[in-house]
């Protein structure tokens, strides 16, 4: 049957700003799922508030809303737009809730718009525990016993019912502190009490204890005349108990015998069926108890999830795109299989090789935080291998991580050598299998190690072979060629030549040649969905030593392009973003383009996106590789971040031409003595700063620059371990903090610009002409790193004397610097002034946000320059357009996953995504950027202001703002006195440390505060506001501790007041230019 | 020990043999099942065939009592990407390495096996020989093209147990129907599954003669699977057209579904490269529907080689668009190319069975 006519208008919900446990695999499958509409005739509205996306390209759907992602603004879309279906599953959880609430709210039935994919039933029988439930007991399924719990009383009765050990499951706690494991009565009082305390609503389930055993999740597609085919087995090297986003994963299973196979996918069919998801792709997690096979259910997503897109990647079969055509009608043996083109889609990929996926963690920004994996996930992104056994993808995968490790390496047991065991494995770490190398080096046995950490013997043997492979290398004697087949060995199972260069106490340069002159150079294979049994049309690769090579290098001209591996904080989406706008870009100039990546999640990794793909990790080993395969005219490597740019030098030095602004340009702008040279030239002021290579020095510098300085290490990424040094008794702990974070290289000290307006500025520039592509204004005043502070464009404070300045300054640079490309440069305002803060000659993060604000495609255009081409052949404006509208892009940041942490804005960098709020004045943009960064504002209610002394000025102007517009106003005592002294009323409230009531925690739990200014007392806050702070990230109250982001903040809710907001699609914005 | 793989087209690849040593001959074919190794070693329809599996870790789960099918393994050797060296599976027995030896086999791993697959998707299965003693390509690829192939041979009396005999059943409970079913080399799953449902099986050789399985009396007849060239067999074709005629309920899987086309007059023929694996799409033209499937056959029935009054192309491949199913318009006669009873592989086909059942029923009925 063909695909639905009755319906002609289709909008689909994006998953918002990038989170922990959702990232930019949303973009990946909802851009497929509007490119797979469109292609099938059908007008595709959207709506998503994350401008770093490939999906809210204006190309990709016919309207595109970057609107906050809620209810409200989804049904003022509806009301303009009047779609006829709603796609609800395609963008994570959060296009799934909103869809639902839609639902609930009658929204979709008042203008007559059908859920499509998953109905509200559907996602509500998934969702609901209960019914979820229900619904498996009716296909027989057994799922894990659970009862919840708000007395230690009831909680005995729950375990007596479902018998020990059991879990405790605080609901409603920060990071999911405050549970455990209960052996027996004695234990579930003292566990139960503790959990009962910690939750914020008294509540804790009490769940049959799955600890230790095997979790497997099955990616499950459905149509509408109940075709149903399994595209992919994930196994969990890790036990239940860690969540599947933080646990490394490998596909397919390994340690399932074919019955016991064959019973997960039919009860992973039952389920679908019980549910009742129609068509579409869903995930189903199992766990199984090793020790005798028992199964049960753990969970099933109605919905494309984080799963599927590595299931995707991993077999090659397009998950999203499939699902949004089962969605409008079609069968799964109506489409065709777009790798092998003759073959229908109704079929199960089978892979010839192993795929391991490896989470990346960023505890160290959040320092005093809980590292231990447990049941919420706290990773912030993952790459992905792919290799002919198990110890080549596992090594793969580390090398992926970009973590320093080139595979399981002596460096990675150094991470570990001061670690005790217990800290370490016993309970989950993220560097686990590094201990557990180093334990089986050490001679335990692998019985041992599985009692210990509940890994499965067959994962721990790959570790052990590992080992012995590593011994037979150390026992190599040294200044010795190695043997043919030891060094084929060696590469056959994943070892890295840096990783035997270190082994052998030589270079990696030795290593590689030794190994081209024997022969050894990798054979690429292709990812075909069937194991090579039918012909395949996607040039999809990965590496392994074997004999036969897939992957011929065309006669065509062609550019590789290195994209920016895992997610991390400081590197996420907008690099990829850049990578792909830079494939397209070569595609048009008639490049035949390669893109290397080992990022999953991401639409750079899509086999549809360049023209070839090589899954591979980003080190120079397995770049070069590349290179010498395909012989590219060269690469490309600004716009992928961080990664691709630190291999730039290295890359050169073996004589890859790397395109774009030369290398001397990037190195006189990233060395601090000759950036300092270049700004003089220029007659260009920075900040005065001094370089201490120990503590005296520091100190002695920071009294000569004149206090507060900033300090930081070098050669760190986001802003790690900077801080602002206010006082003389800060410096000695900061500088020692420095010297931790990046040891035996010199701290940075500069002058601290208090209270400037800092700007980012992106400049393209084809070292002739330059086009300044925007003039970002930060919200927040500088101090607050440039990724986590609120931006907007066009300036919306600066004046047009000053932007002029800053431009003809930043094009000057661009000009010395000979740049060809992109250039990112940070400037600060400060009594009238222009300083130069940083100069970053690459895409830089806010590359998509601003090239969506203006519609001028700046990393397409860059990219071309990088080939050669000029800016008068392109139909640029002369100058940054001055748009009707302001876009304002604001920081999302991942609090409510660490505990203990405070939640203030810092010159660190710890924001996950971002989102952007646009329209026609500066307040509105940023009342929808706070909306959309779930920030929920009130109109009215009572707010809670508390300042140290020094802000107190500025909070009594915000107070009286905030009673003029009805609000009531809460002040501990200092500030309730300021208030007071400036004739405004405050209801004042105890402080935690009184231990008196009422305080202000309890005026959130009864509700009875709508907003919170709390800014930090000083450099190291205290415990009390930390706990503020952190209760109210927790209750998702609006929480602002700078005083400009509570000047905005205020503004925007004025100037919403008694105002109903409109939406407006970037094609209307665009049009009106 | 190394071990040397030669093909009758003179190509050469090379490996380790990780279970057994010497020297085995057979037609190289290729299996994309990802689990079922244990399986397809004891399925006797391997019986003259190397397997390459084209799964590269094997071995993982090690073996166990109950995932056999049949008697003994029958594939001549194993080839590999990686023997997993150690087993981890709550049903494990046995590793794989044990079970080959045991048995006489051998096992080859560290064999580019994806190399293998692409070259004999592109050139069709082959002549195979295998040594652990000879590695002298020349010679050994002369060997491969003097062994015996697959075509006119018939395998399946070398498989089937040739005897008559009744199944012992797994439950002791009283069956309601006895199913005659000839043995071409069957899978014990698909005697498990019509026991489950109900059956009393009475297990025929391949050569026995109607006349002694109409005597039995049978509620229903069943043609297992088999290996080798289902044209070889011409007395079975005979003995089957035979039954049939008396309209006795009968059913076939694989090379019993040959037999059965043959002696509804169609004609059979060799795949260049054979249907090995566990995800192969069949579309059931009745319903409309599509299965995944088990298959494992090298030769296939030609959908165009009936008279389209006498028969029905009832199950197609979706990927090449072969007979994978047939039905006599007029007698309760069904047959299929895949594998109903799975064992490796999904068991979205079960149905067929209850379906034979139902058909043996309603003829016991009237």
């Amino acid at each position: 049957m063909p695909k639905r006519d009755d319906i002609k208008t289709i909008m689909l919900i994006g998953s918002g700003p990038i989170i922990i446990g959702q990232a930019c695999e949303f973009d990946y499958s909802g851009t497929q799922a509007c490119k797979a509409l469109r292609e099938e005739g059908y007008r595709v509205v959207l709506i998503n508030s994350n401008p770093a996306t490939i999906m809210t390209d204006p190309e990709i759907a016919d309207r595109t809303y970057v609107e906050p992602v809620t209810p409200e603004a989804v049904e003022k879309i509806i009301a303009k737009e009047r779609p006829d279906a709603l796609l609800p599953t395609l963008g994570g959880q959060t296009g799934l809730n909103t869809a639902l609430r839609c639902a609930e709210m009658g929204i979709l039935d008042k203008y007559g718009v059908e859920m499509i994919g998953a109905r509200a039933d559907v996602i509500h029988r998934a969702e609901d525990r209960e019914e979820f439930k229900a619904a498996m007991a009716s296909v027989n399924i057994p799922t894990l016993q659970s009862i919840q719990v708000n007395s230690v009383e009831q909680a005995l009765e729950a375990a007596a019912e479902i018998g020990y050990p059991v879990i405790v499951r605080p609901s409603f706690t920060l990071g999911g502190t405050g549970g455990g494991t209960a052996q027996d009565e004695d234990e579930l009082r003292k566990i139960a009490a503790g959990g009962i305390k910690a939750s914020l609503n008294s509540t804790v389930l009490i769940e049959e204890s799955v600890y230790g055993w095997k979790e497997y999740e099955l990616e499950v597609m459905r149509d509408k005349n109940d075709n149903v085919v399994i595209i992919c087995t994930i196994e969990n090297l890790d036990h239940m108990g860690l969540h599947t986003g933080d646990s490394i994963t490998v596909a397919p299973a390994q340690t399932l015998s074919d019955p016991e196979f064959q019973m997960l996918r039919d009860a992973a069919i039952d389920v679908m069926r019980a549910i009742g998801v129609e068509t579409g792709g869903s995930n189903v997690q199992f766990c199984i108890d090793p020790k005798t096979g028992r199964m049960a259910v753990i969970e099933m997503n109605p919905r494309v999830s984080r799963s599927s897109a590595l299931a995707s990647k991993a077999t090659g079969y397009p998950i999203a795109k499939i699902a949004a055509k089962l969605a409008v009608g079609y069968t799964l043996d109506e489409l065709s299989n777009d790798i092998t083109r003759d073959t229908p889609a109704s079929f199960e990929p089978v892979l010839d090789y192993c795929v391991v996926k490896i989470p990346r963690f960023a505890f160290e920004k959040f320092p005093g935080s809980d590292a231990r994996l447990g049941v919420s996930m706290k990773s912030v992104g993952e790459t992905m291998s792919i290799g002919k056994n198990m110890k080549e993808a596992l090594q793969k995968a580390f090398r992926g991580l970009e973590r320093g490790v080139n595979g399981l390496d002596l460096k990675a047991e150094a991470v570990v050598a001061d670690q005790p065991l217990e800290g370490s494995f016993a309970i989950a770490s993220p560097d686990r299998l590094f201990r557990i190398k180093t334990e089986l080096k050490a001679g335990r046995s692998i019985e041992e190690l599985y009692k210990l950490t509940h890994i499965d013997p067959w994962f721990l043997d790959i570790m052990q072979q590992i080992c012995e492979i590593e011994k037979k290398l150390i026992d190599h004697p040294k200044n010795t060629p190695l043997s043919h087949e030891l060094l084929t060995e060696a590469k056959h199972n994943g070892f890295s030549d840096q990783q035997i260069a270190e082994i052998l106490d030589c270079e990696e340069k030795q290593i590689r040649e030794q190994r081209k002159e024997a022969g050894i150079i990798p054979t690429y294979s292709l990812v075909d969905t069937c194991a090579g049994e039918f012909p395949a049309y996607t040039p999809y690769y990965y590496s392994s030593y074997r004999s036969f090579n897939e992957s011929t290098s065309s006669d065509k001209k062609k550019i590789m392009v290195l994209g920016s591996g895992p997610n991390r904080i400081g590197q996420g989406i907008e690099f990829d973003y850049c990578c792909v706008h830079t494939v397209m870009a070569l595609r048009e100039e008639g490049y035949e383009t390669i893109m290397v990546n080992s990022n999953p999640e991401t639409v750079s990794t899509d086999y549809d996106t360049s023209d070839k793909l090589y899954f591979e990790p980003l080190t120079f080993e397995d770049v070069m590789n590349i290179f010498e395969n395909e012989q590219p005219e060269g690469v490309i490597v600004q716009m992928g971040g961080q990664t691709p740019l630190n291999l730039s030098t290295k890359l050169a030095a073996a004589g890859v031409p790397v395109l774009g602004t030369p290398a001397d340009s990037i190195d006189r702008a990233e060395d601090r003595e000759r950036c300092r040279v270049l700004l003089d030239k220029l007659g260009l002021k920075q900040p005065q700063s001094a370089t201490a290579m120990n503590t005296d020095e520091a100190v002695a510098a920071a009294m000569d620059i004149g206090l507060p300085v900033m300090i930081r290490p070098s050669y760190v990424l986001g802003g790690r371990a900077m801080m602002i040094a206010y006082e003389e008794k800060d410096i000695v702990p900061y500088v020692e903090a420095a010297f931790e974070a990046s040891p035996e290289h010199p701290v940075l000290i500069d002058r601290f610009l208090e209270n400037a307006v800092e700007c980012d500025v992106d400049v393209l520039c084809d070292s002739e002409d330059v086009y300044i592509g925007g003039v970002m204004q930060h919200v927040e005043a500088a101090g607050v790193h440039s990724g986590d502070s609120a931006c907007c464009t066009p300036p919306f404070s600066l004046d047009d004397e000053m932007i002029e300045v800053i431009k003809s300054n930043c094009a000057k640079i661009a000009l010395e610097l000979n740049v060809k490309g992109l250039l990112n440069v940070q400037v600060a305002v400060c009594d009238g002034e222009m300083f130069i803060i940083e100069i970053n000659p690459r895409a830089s993060r806010t590359i998509p946000y601003v090239s969506k604000a203006t519609n001028i495609p700046l990393a397409k255009l860059a990219a071309k320059v990088s080939v050669g081409r000029k800016l008068k052949d392109f139909d640029l404006p002369e100058d940054t357009p001055k748009t009707e509208w302001y876009a304002v892009k604001e920081a999302v940041l991942p609090f409510n996953r660490f505990a203990g942490v405070d939640p203030v804005l810092s010159p660190e960098m710890k924001s996950t995504g971002e989102v952007m709020g646009i329209d026609r004045t500066f307040e509105a943009a940023y009342w929808k950027s706070q909306i959309a960064s779930y920030q929920n504002l009130p109109e009215g209610g009572a707010a809670f202001l508390s300042a140290k002394d020094a802000d107190k000025p500025w909070i009594v102007e915000i107070a009286r703002t905030l009673t003029d517009l009805g609000f009531s106003i809460l002040a501990t005592e200092g500030t309730a006195n300021a208030l007071a002294a400036a004739d405004i009323t405050a209801e004042k409230l105890f402080k935690l440390a009184d231990q008196q009531s009422p305080n202000i925690t309890d005026y959130m739990r009864d509700g009875k505060v709508s907003l919170l200014v709390n800014t930090p007392s000083g450099p190291t806050a205290r415990e009390d506001e930390v706990r503020i702070r952190g209760e109210a990230i927790l209750r998702g109250l609006p929480l602002i501790t700078t005083e400009w982001g509570a000047r905005a903040t205020i503004d925007g809710i004025a100037h919403m007041a008694d105002k109903d907001w409109d939406v407006t699609s970037l094609q209307e914005f665009f049009e009106s230019i | 020990m190394k071990a040397l793989i030669a093909l009758e087209d003179g190509t050469t690849f090379e490996g380790e043999a990780f279970a057994g040593s010497g020297e085995v001959y057979g037609e190289l074919v290729f299996n994309t099942s990802m689990t079922g190794y244990q399986e397809i070693l004891t399925d006797p329809s391997y019986k003259g065939q190397i397997v390459t599996l084209t799964y590269p870790l094997i071995g993982n789960y090690g073996v166990n009592d109950q995932d056999v099918e049949s008697y003994e393994p029958h594939a001549a050797g194993l080839v590999v990407g990686e023997a997993s060296r150690i087993t981890s599976n709550w049903r494990c027995t046995q590793s794989l390495n044990d079970y080959l030896v045991e048995n006489n086999m051998l096992g080859v791993h560290l064999v580019d096996t994806r190399a293998i697959t692409l070259h004999i998707r592109s050139k069709g299965a082959m002549k195979c020989a295998i040594s652990t003693t000879d590695l002298d390509p020349d010679s050994l690829i002369q060997k491969a093209r003097d062994s015996q192939g697959l075509v006119g041979r018939d395998l399946a009396s070398e498989v089937s147990r040739g005897e008559r005999y009744i199944w012992e059943p797994e439950d002791k409970t009283p069956k309601q129907r006895r199913i005659a079913t000839i043995d071409c080399g069957l899978k014990y799953n698909q005697l498990r599954i019509l026991q489950r449902l109900g059956c009393e099986i009475e297990v025929f050789g391949n050569k026995a003669n109607a006349k002694d399985i109409l005597e039995s009396k049978p509620d229903g007849l069943f043609i297992s699977n088999g290996p080798g060239d289902p044209s070889a067999v011409p007395e079975s074709v005979s003995m089957i057209q035979e039954i049939i005629e008396t309209g006795l309920p009968t059913f076939g899987i694989c090379f019993g579904h040959q037999l059965i086309g043959q002696a509804l007059g169609g004609k059979t023929f060799k795949l260049k490269f054979g249907h090995r694996g566990g995800n192969q799409p069949v579309k059931n033209l009745l319903k409309g529907t599509v299965e995944i499937t088990a298959q494992n056959h090298g030769f296939c029935v030609d959908k165009d080689s009936f008279d389209s009054d006498i028969v029905e192309i009832t199950h197609i491949n979706l990927n090449d668009l072969t007979c994978e199913g047939l039905r006599h318009k007029k007698l309760p006669v069904f047959s299929v190319q895949y594998h109903p009873e799975a064992a490796p592989g999904p068991n979205d086909s079960l149905y067929l069975f209850d379906q034979f059942i139902q058909s043996v029923d309603e003829h016991k009925d009237s």
